[in-house]
């Protein structure tokens, strides 16, 4: 830059030198041209500097349009959100039962929260994105918990009205759920107890005709979900499965790139999870400082915790660590390759698999649980000409991701999207030869907060799209998923629609995950048999 | 340029002196935003005095600062490990520091009394127009 100005007014005095100086060229005001002539020095580089900058404005411009155009990705339109638009609407009276840490979530997304939690998101600044959150008009008025300390920590929750104008009503404590059911002050119920309860109370639930928000997994045996389905079938209320992940709005993006075919034919999706931790294992019964969590057979009632599990005695490991046995739980299916399958099935609708075969073992965490530490299964689905897998660890922290991989290019789809084509695709065959579209790294990127498809040119931009260091935004908040969750429940609820995580969907999910526990157990191949309906 | 654009992921990698002011820019939403704003025009209007030579000490000596402050929060120093791409290996001494000295020599010779639009201030200020005749 310097040199640049050094240059110019070398050439600048050169001129001035061979004129006489001051006669002549002195202006009204008594200056020299040559004064005014250095003065100006900066408008030659100035000029140059603008004129690159408007051609790389040009050139970058171009180039994103036309890989959007090869990718098939110019036309795509993103649906404005509706989100934020305050109405006027009756409160919903709601009831959780089971208050554990995932009813505690699944309350501050209806928007209630304890003061000590307030408390605490106000000290490190996360208190804001919640009270951002829009106003479901629900009160929380019924809580059945089997453990006095978690109810009362229910309560706690749900009167406190820190954000909400609509709860004036008080939370009541219900002994069992039948209580809470019979009870016509409750219009729907969250069930967040362990997986052993959750289809059965569902199954009372719909039949007391409350409307159903069902946490994951569905159903613990096929024949409970067998009769959820047809109960649920056969009623008029509303029913969602709790998968939040598919609330994030680039599932919404990644929906319309598979519809735009810009992947190509897919034939194999691979979901993972991975995870290194203690409590990534469900070993929970221990608090920060390494001494067991509370509660004894005093504060709990711990018959009615078994429900129709067989009876064992009380420990505090198996109430607060209830995933690691199959009396309770299926593991790394029920409580992880649910929501995987949960994402792809909201994508593909691919349904019911045609086989299931799954194996693994306990391979690292070898305390007494019974389920698998490393798990893979994988689902064929021969008439959509598609595998589906998925892998599971719990001694390994590394992020494999979820890649739907397609003839001419992958998706990768996690917090964000990452497109990277394929170096032998036929659809960008031409893009590829002329060098436009680069295969060694993702071309295409959705950031969720710039509500914009954007085709990757900077190096600094591919290297944050690999990380996928994004957030999901909405109209430039933070949303919770889980409220998005239980908004689209509530909606549905109000205005008589089917929401995403409907029964239907609910019902394939819960068929999958049974045959991929089943091929586990019984070590074979397991079949959906689609006349008879049922695994074999 | 890009509304998009955050200085967030550049406070992310900070070590060193400066990492705690960093991180607690990140971590006041509101701060932030104004730390991007000011930083994006800072520089701009920096560039531009430079350029035109206006104000060109004062712009000098603000860059050599601002530049100095990126230099300070991620110092190219042994056992500081980042993740974004650098240029070239550096140990100490690194482009960005360069560029801070070379803007604060530049702050130091009287260029701006010869060459740029400080010429009409400077003139001015000496209540003559006639500095440059010899």
């Amino acid at each position: 830059m310097t040199e640049n100005n050094n240059n110019t007014n070398k050439r600048d005095s050169g001129k001035g030198q061979s004129s006489p100086d001051n006669t002549g060229q002195i202006s009204s005001k008594g200056i020299s041209r040559r004064s005014v002539l250095k003065a100006f020095a900066g408008i030659p580089v100035a000029g140059i500097f603008g004129y690159e900058w408007f051609r790389k404005i040009n050139y970058d411009n171009d180039k994103k349009d036309r890989i959007a155009r090869e990718l098939g990705l110019d036309k795509m339109e993103f649906p404005v959100q509706d989100y934020g638009k305050e109405a006027i609407r009756d409160t919903l009276r709601i009831g959780i039962v089971g208050f554990g840490q995932r009813a505690e979530q699944l309350a501050a997304g209806l928007g209630f929260m304890h003061p000590d939690e307030v408390k605490r998101r106000e000290s490190n600044n996360t208190l804001i994105n919640w009270l951002e959150q829009e106003d479901l008009h629900v009160a929380i008025t019924g809580i059945c918990d089997v453990f006095d300390l978690h109810a009362e920590r229910g309560l706690a929750i749900a009167n406190n009205s820190i954000r909400h104008r609509a709860s004036k009503l008080p939370a009541k404590r219900y002994r069992t759920y039948q209580d809470m059911l019979a009870d016509n002050n409750i219009d729907a119920v969250i069930i967040s107890t362990p997986d052993h309860h959750h289809s059965f109370m569902a199954v009372e639930a719909v039949k007391a005709g409350k409307h159903v928000y069902l946490e994951k997994s569905i159903a613990h045996t096929e024949e409970e979900l067998n009769e959820l389905y047809r109960v649920v079938k056969d009623s008029h209320i509303t029913f969602q499965l709790g998968h939040q992940i598919t609330q994030s709005t680039v599932f919404k993006q990644a929906k319309e790139i598979i519809d735009k075919n810009v992947l190509g034919k897919i034939t194999l999706i691979e979901t993972t999870s991975n995870r290194n931790t203690a409590e990534g294992a469900w070993i929970r019964h221990l608090d920060s400082n390494g001494n067991p969590k509370p509660g004894d057979e005093k504060s709990i009632d711990w018959e009615r915790w078994l429900g129709s599990a067989p009876y064992v005695p009380f420990t505090i490991d198996r109430f607060y660590n209830w995933t690691k046995w199959f009396a309770y739980d299926t593991g790394l299916i029920g409580q992880l390759f649910t929501h995987e399958f949960d994402a792809v099935n909201q994508l593909l609708r691919i349904g019911i698999p045609h086989s299931a075969s799954s194996s693994g073992g306990i391979y690292y965490w070898k305390d007494n649980r019974e389920i698998p530490d490393s798990l893979h299964c994988v689902f064929e689905y021969p008439h959509k000409d598609l595998t589906l897998l998925y892998s599971g660890n719990l001694a390994s922290g590394r992020n494999r991701g979820r890649v739907f991989m397609g003839h001419d290019a992958s998706m990768e789809l996690g917090s964000n999207i990452k497109i990277t084509v394929d170096r032998d695709s036929t659809q960008y065959e031409k893009g590829i030869a002329s060098g436009l579209i680069d295969t060694e790294s993702p071309m295409i990127t959705f950031n969720p907060g710039a509500g914009q498809i954007d085709a990757v040119t900077s190096a600094s931009g591919k290297y944050y799209a690999d990380r996928g260091l994004t957030n999901t935004v909405i109209n430039g908040k933070q949303i919770d998923v889980t409220h998005l969750h239980l908004r689209e429940w509530l909606d549905c609820i109000r205005e008589n629609k089917i929401p995403s995580a409907n029964i239907e969907v609910a019902y394939e999910e819960g068929i999958a995950c049974l045959m991929a526990h089943r091929s586990y157990l019984e070590k074979r191949q397991v079949f959906w048999d689609e006349v008879n309906r049922k695994i074999v | 340029m890009n509304p998009q654009w955050t200085s967030a992921n550049f406070l992310q990698e900070s070590q060193g002196v400066l990492s705690g002011f960093s991180g607690w820019i990140l971590a006041n939403s509101d701060l932030l935003t104004i730390v991007d704003f000011l930083n994006a025009w800072g520089l701009v209007l920096i560039g531009l005095g430079l350029i035109f030579g206006f104000l060109f000490k004062p712009a000098a000596i603000a860059g050599s600062v601002l530049v100095f402050i990126y230099y300070l929060s991620v110092p190219p120093l042994t056992g500081y490990e980042y993740t974004l791409p650098s240029d070239g290996s550096n140990l100490v001494i690194n482009r960005t520091l360069i560029e801070a000295v070379a803007l604060f020599g530049l702050a130091l010779f009287p260029t701006n009394k010869v060459f740029g639009l400080d010429y009409f201030i400077y003139s001015r200020q000496k209540g003559t127009f006639q500095y440059d005749r010899k």
